[in-house]
């Protein structure tokens, strides 16, 4: 049933079959399942930590402890040579390797476990800060970022006076404000929301500013030739005619901002998705720390998809490119 | 047998039509034209020189001349989308500078803004002019319907034919009513056969309405069967090397391209456009070095 045309399937820049492709798209996702699925459920391929059912006479070992193989085997030996009882366990994973089975139990547990202190918050309200952080953070970023971009992109008075300082700004790591924003802003959600801006506006700039510089100039050209003047030049080709390439820029860009966000949330009172993540592995629940690891991505892509799919209603004028 | 003709030889009806011709009001006047760019290397090149001529109203004239000539910087600069470093152009007697909807432009890439319907395409200079929503549609729809493209009005340009993309860009630019209409290689992305359609088209509509018409081109052919009068540039520096009245009576029909006419001002052009080299050793540095590359056992030993 799994019958790919394999000579097809490597044909240089060529759209593969609309078959193959979803095969390879599920293939994209399974290959990395089935790896963890594999180190995680057969036993002998990595498997370095012995799960202690039964002490013996090993005098620190507890029931339900994981040792290295190479302990196990010497407090074994040791015993066996005075003839005493011989500890009894389990091949093991570290703990901070999970089965694919106990990350998805906690996918639902996770919601479901009360937080162990009445100050600590319940995963979803985590969640819902954290989106709320990056809402904000690229909200503000994009308010400012993308008129900027524009201008920069169609004006060369305005390159030249933002780009430089920009591009020197840029390379200055965000989480090095840190401080400086907690020191403005206070403990709460606005330094993260202050890191996010930092992090993605400058970017934002540029990035836009380049997609502006490529619309095509002729359109330009035409436009003049038809009467327009410097303000429907802009309103009426510049803006219209980047739109679809800004809207692509602006995908890219949030998912840049997600990764500032782990960095954020650090600062000041530690909150959000971050927070439940470093008590997680505080109290070891490594499966909880996948599980909200896994939601980040899942709650990126589907944002994606999300704005991919309004993206292809919203420019319907577009030649389509892939469907 | 009569003598071979010249493409200096008009029959009595071409010379009285010429002679009407050049009694119309002028509508462009170019004096002294010339334009030089800087190269990188901090050098200078003359792209255009000493350009004079004049255009009459509802007169066809077409630009031709070798790769290198400025044709396409002349139809800039006379559109306003570059300046002159020297010498002025009149419309209609006065002095213009900058692109102005009142010298439209046709361009080579069609330049539709793909964002807009075809309707909403040929509405843009009409709306920028001023006009209301509701004028500038009906406007456009005429224009649209001039062009043929009614069924298309709501299509976006993607969803055209390269030839129909270049009607909507004439029916555009005949939108905003220009003086003039300058037209830079439109055609030169068509292929023969929709460029012989599209060449009909034109000449339908500049038969029937008011504009006059500044058309560039590299193609021989398309010149002389559109163009009332030919000006042949020459490259480096770009001049005026002659400026042709074609002695192909009017009006043009297809029929026309084997008239002992047509063939006169073809040769001619050829002459001025490709001129028989004097130093003969100058061609073979421009020649395939061919050697025979066939296995000596092949069954196709040669294709003649």
């Amino acid at each position: 049933m799994l019958s790919l045309p394999t000579n097809n399937l490597f044909a240089v820049r060529k759209e593969l079959a609309p078959r193959s492709r979803l095969m390879v798209t599920i293939m994209s996702f399974l290959l990395p399942i089935t790896l963890w699925c594999l180190v995680s459920y057969v036993p002998f391929l990595w498997h370095p930590k012995v799960e202690i059912t039964a002490p013996g006479d090993v005098g620190y070992f507890r029931e339900g402890m994981l040792v290295d193989r190479e302990v196990f085997d010497a407090e074994k030996e040791k015993l066996s040579l005075t003839q005493g009882i011989l500890p009894e366990g389990n091949r093991a994973n570290p703990v901070y390797l999970p089965a694919p089975h106990k990350v998805v139990e906690a996918f639902y547990t996770s919601f479901t476990t009360e937080p162990r202190r009445r100050s600590e918050k319940w995963l979803h309200e985590s969640l819902w800060d954290s989106i709320q952080v990056i809402f904000w953070g690229f909200l503000i970023s994009s308010l400012f970022g993308v008129p900027l971009g524009i201008l920069a992109g169609t004006y060369d008075f305005f390159s030249r006076l933002f780009e430089p300082f920009i591009e020197f700004f840029r390379y200055l790591p965000a989480p090095a404000f840190g401080a400086l924003a907690v020191a403005i802003l206070g403990i709460h959600h606005a330094p993260k929301i202050a890191i996010i801006v930092i992090g993605t506006f400058f970017q934002q700039v540029l990035v836009i500013a380049n997609t502006t510089r490529k619309l095509d100039k002729s359109l330009l050209e035409a436009a003049q030739t038809l009467g327009a003047k410097k303000r429907s030049l802009l309103f009426r080709v510049v803006i219209p005619g980047v739109l679809p390439d800004l809207y692509r820029d602006m995908r890219i860009l949030l998912g840049w901002a997600w990764t500032y966000l782990i960095v954020a949330e650090l600062i000041g009172t530690s909150s959000g998705i971050t927070w439940f993540i470093t008590q997680q592995a505080r109290y070891k629940n490594f499966d909880n720390v996948f599980a909200a690891i896994i939601m980040i991505g899942i709650i990126g892509l589907v944002v994606d998809l999300l704005l991919a799919y309004f993206g292809r209603r919203l420019f319907s004028w577009q030649k389509s490119s892939n469907s | 047998m009569n003598k071979e003709i010249t493409y200096l030889d008009q029959s009595d009806t071409v010379k009285d039509r010429f002679t009407r011709l050049k009694k119309r009001p002028v509508t462009l006047n170019v004096k002294g034209l010339g334009k030089t760019f800087a190269t990188p290397q901090g050098g200078q090149v003359t792209a255009l020189k000493n350009i004079d001529f004049t255009v009459h109203r509802r007169e066809f004239v077409c630009v031709i001349g070798p790769s290198g000539c400025g044709k396409s910087t002349l139809i800039r600069i006379l559109a306003g989308l570059e300046t002159p470093s020297t010498g002025e152009i009149l419309l209609n007697g006065e002095p213009v500078s900058g692109p102005c909807p009142d010298r439209g432009m046709v361009f080579q890439g069609y330049t539709l803004f793909p964002w807009l319907t075809v309707k909403r395409n040929v509405m843009f200079g009409l709306l920028e002019s001023g006009r209301s929503k509701v004028t500038a549609e009906e406007e456009a729809l005429q224009w649209i319907d001039l062009v043929g493209l009614s069924q298309f009005a709501e299509s976006y340009p993607h969803q055209l034919s390269g030839g129909m993309k270049q009607r909507v860009a004439i029916a555009r630019a005949l939108a905003n009513q220009p003086k003039i209409l300058l037209m830079d290689e439109p055609y030169g992305a068509l292929d023969a056969q929709t460029r012989a359609k599209m060449q009909q088209y034109l000449m339908e509509i500049w038969q029937n309405i008011d504009i006059t018409v500044l058309f560039i081109t590299h193609d021989l052919d398309e010149a002389i069967y559109l163009a009332d009068r030919i000006l042949v540039l020459k490259a480096n520096p770009g001049e005026v090397n002659e400026l042709i009245e074609v002695p192909v009576p009017q009006p043009r029909s297809p029929d026309q391209f084997l008239s002992p006419e047509f063939l006169a001002t073809k040769k001619r052009l050829e002459e001025l456009i490709h001129p028989p080299e004097k130093n003969e050793e100058k061609i073979e540095t421009d020649q395939l070095n061919m050697v025979r590359m066939v296995s000596v056992n092949d069954e196709v030993q040669s294709v003649f």
